[in-house]
């Protein structure tokens, strides 16, 4: 075997890279943002059994936590139009994914909110705070520390979960990558270079979790 | 007319009948403390005094706001009602003065200025000025404790109750505690404790209320009680702890 690696083939389409990555972080950004808040308002339902919400939540969570999310991406770009409602492949992109990480984030915050001891919902309610009171001010930040690590890694798999977009013609990074090596048919070279981008993406969003979670959710030894 | 009113109250957890008609008045400025062996419903009495316990019958008033079976709203009662709990449970995410100052702030609606002034005043009663910025988790229990009372204070409560403050404290840190609650029943403030202090209870309680089996079983002067108790249980119950 005598392959011979180019990767200048790869690097002439830096730009379409580089919008393709621009395009992953502002989907994961946006997907992130709207996913938390969407897991935040679940797990509330869930954990307060706020009827009807706690069951069509229940039943949205086992939804999408059973099945792909190439399914749900295609049901909702391809499946929807049947019924009238046409969407670009932005939207559905986005949408898929905050519906996707809202599910799992439900159940991770969930774990959170169960984690706080009762004593603190008792001293709570001693010091004569409403439930929503206690939940904004004494539940939630320990809750969300709680569960930081988990959810970090979550919106990460999201990320990289995103590459799936490409399918409905979304231009992000797995777009930009496809499109390049169908170009100069270097395969390799083009995935190895994407591979690393997702991977410096990652990390990424991992530092800048761990960032707004030391600045926003920790309190100092707690 | 007494502060805290407590008539003919009843409470079941499940099939088990914990509380079985409770009748108990303090006045105002009075020490009750509540002794009785494991289980003989103090603490769950103690409890229902400022709704975390909800009650099948009777009716529990404090000065004026009234809670009978079924009440919801237990707002009312719960702003006249400060409790000091036996784990502190002070809110980890907050800062001591934060601590103090997050009730009067989003409940009484306090302005933070105002709110900032109270929490000093409360935390140098405690005596922990100098801990306004600490953090709970790097406080010792007794300090921890003392500032969850010194958060109780800050609402500006008519009664505090003291669930066992000092049992999970080390030995050494007892003291501290104590004397702080001593000082706030030297100042007035009405105070119902459930406690294993029994040295305690007898030198600052006004009042001593045996619980047994749900009852209350034998009510009195601490003195009067200790040394002569009417029933065989007190006898025997202070014999117990005579010789531990």
């Amino acid at each position: 075997m005598a392959y011979e690696f180019e990767f200048a083939p790869v690097l002439e389409y830096t730009d379409l890279l580089l919008k393709g990555a621009f395009f992953t972080i502002a989907l994961t950004a946006v997907g992130a943002v709207f996913g938390i808040g969407l897991g935040i308002i679940g797990a509330v339902c869930r954990a307060w059994r706020l009827q009807p919400f706690a069951a069509l939540f229940a039943v949205y969570v086992e939804l999408i936590r059973n099945t792909p999310f190439l399914v749900q991406l295609f049901f909702i770009f391809f499946g929807l139009p049947s019924l009238g409602i046409h969407i670009g492949e932005w939207e559905a992109a986005v949408l898929a994914m905050v519906i996707n990480l809202g599910a799992y984030s439900t159940e991770i915050i969930r774990a959170g909110i169960a984690s706080v001891p009762k004593g603190q919902l008792e001293a709570a309610a001693s010091l004569a705070m409403n439930r929503y009171e206690s939940f904004r001010y004494v539940v939630l930040r320990p809750a969300l520390q709680t569960v930081w690590p988990a959810l970090t890694s979550q919106v990460i798999i999201v990320m990289l979960g995103s590459a799936v977009c490409s399918q409905i013609a979304t231009e992000e990074l797995t777009f930009a990558a496809n499109f390049i090596q169908s170009r100069n048919f270097r395969a390799f070279e083009t995935y190895f270079i994407t591979t690393a981008i997702y991977f410096a993406i990652a990390i990424m969003i991992r530092q800048l979790m761990l960032a707004i979670g030391k600045r926003y959710i920790s309190g100092r030894l707690s | 007319m007494s502060l805290v009113s407590i008539h003919q109250l009843h409470k079941h957890f499940g099939d088990n009948h914990v509380l079985k008609g409770i009748d108990l008045n303090v006045d105002e400025g009075q020490v009750i403390a509540l002794i009785g062996r494991s289980g003989s419903g103090k603490s769950t009495l103690l409890r229902t005094i400022n709704g975390l316990e909800c009650i099948d019958a009777g009716e529990i008033t404090v000065d004026g706001a009234k809670i009978q079976a079924g009440a919801k709203d237990m707002r009312p009662l719960r702003l006249k009602v400060g409790m000091v709990f036996q784990q502190f449970n002070l809110f980890p995410h907050l800062s001591v003065g934060e601590n103090v100052m997050l009730a009067p702030k989003i409940v009484k609606k306090t302005d933070p200025a105002q709110a900032q002034e109270l929490a000093e005043q409360m935390l140098a009663k405690v005596g922990l000025s100098e801990k306004f910025d600490a953090f709970p988790g790097e406080l010792s229990g007794g300090q921890q404790q003392r500032v969850a009372i010194a958060r109780a204070l800050a609402m500006q409560p008519k009664v505090m109750l003291c669930d066992e403050i000092t049992s999970a404290l080390d030995p050494e840190l007892v003291s501290e505690v104590l004397s702080v609650v001593k000082q706030l029943a030297n100042e007035g403030m009405t105070l119902v404790m459930v406690t294993h202090e029994m040295r305690f209870a007898r030198e600052v309680g006004d009042k001593l209320v045996f619980m047994h089996q749900g009852r209350v079983h034998e009510e009195g002067p601490p003195e009067a009680l200790f040394n002569a108790p009417s029933t065989p249980e007190l006898a025997a119950f202070i014999g117990a702890i005579d010789q531990a």
